[in-house]
């Protein structure tokens, strides 16, 4: 991996450890400045007036927030940076199947981010990440052409991220590789991958139309002109309900190797786990209506959409009951990434169960498009999917890097994300539950108390974010040197730290599954 | 030369001719999808207004449409004896094959251009740019938007095809490759029978179903 | 300053119904969550790893276990979803005798109109204890009507119609928001309801603004652009009567049938040449850029006064001329 050095070495690259890192340092920029979007948008709802920014620039700060976060940071996150970096090594294998286009990809997601950062610097984008017709196609004023050709360059980088996993596992596996000995990391971003690969396209159409309507009028979405906007709602969340498990599998397949490895036990059910994770990626196809209850479908489709939307909590459920019945007996070391994994357990099953709340129908009609709904998947995606980042980085520095991170002072750290997560979410879903409405940025004062305990809450989260920052980037120049401190079984682990250039000294030898610690021999 | 063939994170060829096959299915199924949305939004469309739907697929032209579907189908028949003289080793005639497929694309690609060019010459524009006489009160700019995008979508597919058969086409005249490795020939093939496939649901869509 | 609530009032009859299910789920997942909390919290110490190579207690997990977390949340699951749709078609009707106000959502306000011709902006009254159906059209974008101390939300979607229904149980002053982001002053799009006594609601109609009730506009507009030129009473124009039109189906001239409610009468007059009438020509011009959502209400409530069921609500209408 440190062959050669020098700035050409990096950008020509096709080494898939490198291009995880190369989109690592992309998507913490933008995870940066979509956290100081975020961070103005609870600021200005600190008081029920719109004294720190004007309804304008507020509605294109929540936007930016979402467009950042969303496509930039959350889409890309794990499958890009950590599934690049470790989905060829837990498989035995050399590289990704086209390390071509690969490199392709990172840079689509750099051209994406800089149409979209354009857009943002040259006046925002005020639709809202959801760009519902006919407001962003014939009645907003900003860069709502430049935003949606970033994400439209940006599906691309998703697709083709989604095509190299899934060739790679399908044909790159190490001999005694089969599939039910695969490590669950590896099910979660192949099932991702099915979402990309199939969702995407969906959402570039989308976006294409949307495109054409702003530019040439041709009113496919446009009520004024015998379209219907409903359409496009349809097709939105087609692509955009998956996109949420695009977000959140990864996190679910880290969870399950961090289970694994810091309780020293295999997963309760290996099985259930592969199977529900793809049952997710599968089902979560079927139940886009949920965003649409109030939208004026008939009663038959709110109720088979309802339906459908249980089943991915039956899904989630099956794997919270082994995540926690794997702690049983075990042998538990309560190391930092394993806390961080407890966070997600306690903080995403809360989560989760908004959601099931969520889509039994009535209740959607009073929570719909209010704070619930924002309270509900932030919970899932922050203190689900970045905590899972969070726990993943520290598990996994020492073998990206050979370096250790400082132990106490990221004890702190973890402390102030997690209690910063819960004030500030679970505000949120009081909130929406007491009638408050997303997207405004001035309020009835009655919602005062609340939005002040959220905003609070986020400064907690902020503190602990930076200081993760700063001692993470120190310690992957200056920690000290760790190649293997959990004795976790892993395959990943079977390589040096940090992995030479073609991760395997000597090619893998697989005999069994991932993380066998009762074996008598273990390799 | 050969050696040439087999490229960094591979073992060997046939590992490799395995991903590049598997790649291409992927790419089709995405490429479905692409299309499956518009198709969803003309199923939309076609079921709350029929009468508008079919009003505008009485205006395009049924001769032009047929003309093009019969040209796309016989395209992928030469594609495909393209494929076989590869595997039999006649490297030329697969040259020649190639190359009229590539020559049927651009016919398409004329003939559409020419549709294209009569239908706004008499007003068939998308949207609210249509001119002509319009009897279901403003529908038929919806039709035809969805003509243009879907139909549009599919030309560039077709032009990509044109392209990727024009370099097999060099490739396989430069001996880059043979009957020992037709994997190139064979995907780029596939890729052309997808866009034909395509073009068979759009011609019903928006020619036959009036 | 509003006071603080957690909770928001109920004031029409579905809260309580949409509440019970609420206070349900609320204690499936407190429960859950202490449990998960507590196994968590138990585990990791009881199980905390004492020696650096300690192996685990127990290694197998078992098919009763499997069986019971796939069994127990998908029993759980589908009680909250019959229950939560049966709520939710049990209010998805309005009943027969619910009296009929129009909405029309616009960038950023809400404009409401009663039966009688009074209108209203951003503020709505309606009686206590009386069924209420707001028919609802949007003249720009998409905006959705909000009342959550009456548990509804229906997103308001220009080109259509959609409706929604409540009946109040409480007097008061409750908060009418515009849910459904919709541009820059979205979140000025707040109105209230009121909810009166009948007999103060009485009153407050009486003092209204003058002006004719909605189908008297509708007949004056419906003379002004000359409609009766072809729809003439006795079926001898251009057009179909529109005497007794409301609520009957409608032959259409491709074959099949449309029922003729307010979305058809609205269809009918914006694009009058997506369903024609069996028997007649394309002729009609369309009325899109000539008429507002305001007008078209007005003459979709004189043609709904030509009844043969003229809505319980058009007290002041003018009886169908024979």
């Amino acid at each position: 991996m440190n062959a050669s050095y020098g700035l050409k070495s990096w950008l020509l690259t096709k080494d898939h450890k490198r291009i995880g890192l190369l989109y690592l340092a992309t998507i913490t920029l933008f995870f940066f400045l979509g956290g100081a979007f975020a961070t103005l948008i609870r600021v200005e709802l600190l008081t029920p007036q719109g004294d720190l920014v004007s309804s304008e620039t507020y509605n294109k700060l929540f936007t930016m927030h979402a467009v950042a976060m969303i496509f930039f940071f959350m889409i890309p996150s794990i499958p890009a940076v950590l599934g690049n970096f470790f989905l060829p090594i837990m498989i035995g294998a050399r590289d990704l199947a086209f390390p071509k286009i690969n490199l392709l990809s990172w840079y689509l997601l750099v051209i994406g981010g800089l149409f979209s950062l354009f857009a943002m610097i040259a006046g925002g984008v005020d639709t809202g990440w959801t760009f519902y017709t006919p407001y962003s196609t014939a009645y907003s004023n900003s860069w709502v052409i430049a935003t949606a050709l970033g994400i439209f360059i940006a599906g691309f980088s998703s697709i083709l991220t989604g095509l190299n996993f899934v060739v790679t596992v399908h044909t790159m596996r190490a001999p005694g590789m089969t599939w039910f000995r695969m490590p669950l990391f590896v099910w979660s971003n192949y099932a991702t991958s099915l979402i990309q690969i199939l969702g995407t396209p969906v959402l570039a159409v989308t976006i294409v139309l949307v495109f054409v309507e702003r530019v040439f009028h041709l009113g496919i979405f446009d009520p004024a002109r015998g379209g219907d906007p409903v359409l496009f709602q349809h097709l939105f969340w087609f692509y955009s309900h998956p996109a949420v498990y695009i977000m959140v599998l990864p996190a679910m397949g880290v969870i399950s190797e961090l289970v694994a490895a810091f309780a020293r036990k295999n997963l309760l059910s290996y099985t259930a786990v592969a199977v529900s994770t793809i049952g997710i990626a599968l089902v979560g196809f079927l139940t886009w209506g949920h965003h649409m209850f109030t939208a004026g479908m008939s009663g038959f489709d709110v109720a088979i959409f309802g339906l459908l939307s249980m089943l991915v909590a039956i899904f989630s459920a099956i794997k919270v009951f082994v995540w926690v019945g794997t702690l049983y007996g075990g042998s538990i070391a309560l190391e930092v990434p394993m806390l961080y994994a407890l966070s997600f357990l306690f903080l995403f099953s809360v989560g989760g169960m908004t959601g099931v709340a969520l889509a039994s129908t009535s209740l959607d009609l009073h929570w719909h498009d209010t704070y619930f709904v924002v309270g509900h998947f932030h919970l899932i995606m922050v203190s689900g999917t970045l905590t899972a980042l969070l726990a993943a980085w520290h598990y996994w520095l020492p073998k990206m890097f050979g370096r250790m991170y400082p132990r106490r002072v990221a004890v702190v750290a973890w402390a102030l994300v997690t209690a910063g997560l819960a004030a500030t979410f679970l505000a949120q879903l009081a909130l929406g539950n007491a009638g408050m409405p997303r997207r405004y940025a001035t309020y009835p004062a009655r919602f005062e108390a609340l939005h002040v305990a959220s905003t609070l809450g986020s400064w907690v989260l902020a503190a602990g974010l930076f200081l993760t920052l700063a001692y993470l980037v120190r310690a992957i120049f200056r920690g000290p040197a760790a190649a293997d401190p959990w004795g976790s079984l892993g395959f990943e682990w079977r390589t040096t730290s940090p992995p030479p250039a073609h991760n395997w000294d000597e090619p893998l030898a697989v005999d069994g599954a991932p993380h066998e610690y009762w074996r008598e021999d273990p390799p | 030369m050969r050696s040439g063939r087999l490229h960094a994170p591979y073992a060997d060829l046939a590992q490799q001719g395995h991903a590049a096959r598997l790649g291409m299915w992927v790419v089709i199924a995405s490429e479905i999808l692409l299309f499956s949305a518009l198709f969803a939004l003309y199923a939309g469309y076609r079921m709350a207004e029929p009468d508008v739907i079919r009003a505008g697929a009485r205006r395009t032209s049924l001769g032009l449409g047929t003309t093009m579907t019969y040209i796309l189908v016989t395209s992928s028949f030469f594609v495909a004896m393209g494929v076989a003289a590869l595997r039999r080793g006649v490297r030329r005639a697969c040259v020649a094959w190639l190359l009229a497929a590539a020559a049927s694309g651009v016919v398409f690609l004329g003939l559409k251009a020419t549709e294209y060019h009569e239908h706004l010459a008499h007003g068939l524009a998308p949207g609210s740019h249509f001119a002509a006489a319009d009897p279901t009160g403003g529908g038929l700019g919806l039709f035809f938007a969805l003509y243009y995008v879907a139909t549009g979508l599919h030309a560039l597919h077709v032009l990509a095809g044109v392209i990727v058969l024009a370099i097999l086409a060099l490739g396989v005249w430069r001996g880059r490759w043979d009957a020992a490795y037709t994997a190139p020939v064979e995907l780029g093939g596939l890729y052309w029978h997808l866009v034909d496939a395509i073009w068979l649901f759009l011609w019903p869509l928006f020619y036959l179903l009036r | 300053m509003g006071e603080f609530q957690l909770f928001p009032v109920q004031a029409s009859t579905l809260a309580p119904e949409v509440d019970h299910l609420l206070y349900f789920l609320l204690a499936v997942t407190v429960f859950f969550t202490l449990l998960i909390f507590g196994a968590i919290f138990y585990f990791a110490i009881r199980y905390r790893r004492r020696s650096e190579k300690e192996l685990p207690h127990v290694v197998h997990g078992g098919y009763t276990l499997e069986i019971l977390w796939s069994v127990i949340p998908f029993g759980l699951a589908m009680v909250m979803f019959t229950w939560g749709a049966s709520v939710f078609f049990t209010g998805a009707r309005p009943p027969d005798n619910a009296m009929q106000i129009y909405a029309v959502g616009k960038q950023w306000m809400w404009k409401l109109e009663h039966m009688e011709g009074v209108r209203e902006i951003n503020e709505l009254h309606v009686p206590v204890g009386r069924p209420v159906r707001i028919t609802m059209a949007s003249e720009d974008v998409i905006h959705s009507f909000y009342v959550p101390a009456f548990r509804t939300k229906q997103d308001v979607v220009p080109g259509r119609y959609t409706t929604t229904w409540f009946t109040p149980t409480k007097v008061g002053r409750y908060h009418l928001f515009c849910a459904e982001y919709c541009g820059t002053r979205h979140s000025g799009m707040i109105g209230w309801v009121y909810v009166m006594e009948p007999r103060d609601y009485e009153n407050w109609l009486g003092g209204g603004t003058g002006g004719g009730s909605l189908a008297e506009n509708g007949k004056l507009l419906f003379e002004q652009l000359a409609c009766s030129n072809c729809h003439k009473d006795d079926n001898s124009g251009r057009c179909p009567a529109l005497v007794g039109l409301f609520g009957k189906d409608v032959q259409l001239s491709g074959g099949g049938k449309v029922k003729a409610d307010e979305a058809y009468l609205r269809e009918s007059i914006l694009q009058p040449q997506a369903k024609i009438v069996a028997g007649y020509e394309p002729v009609m011009p369309t009325f899109t850029g000539l008429v507002n959502e305001d007008q078209v209400v007005q003459l979709v409530e004189y043609i709904k006064s030509l009844g043969p069921k003229p809505s319980a609500q058009a007290a002041g209408a003018p009886a169908a001329k024979k």
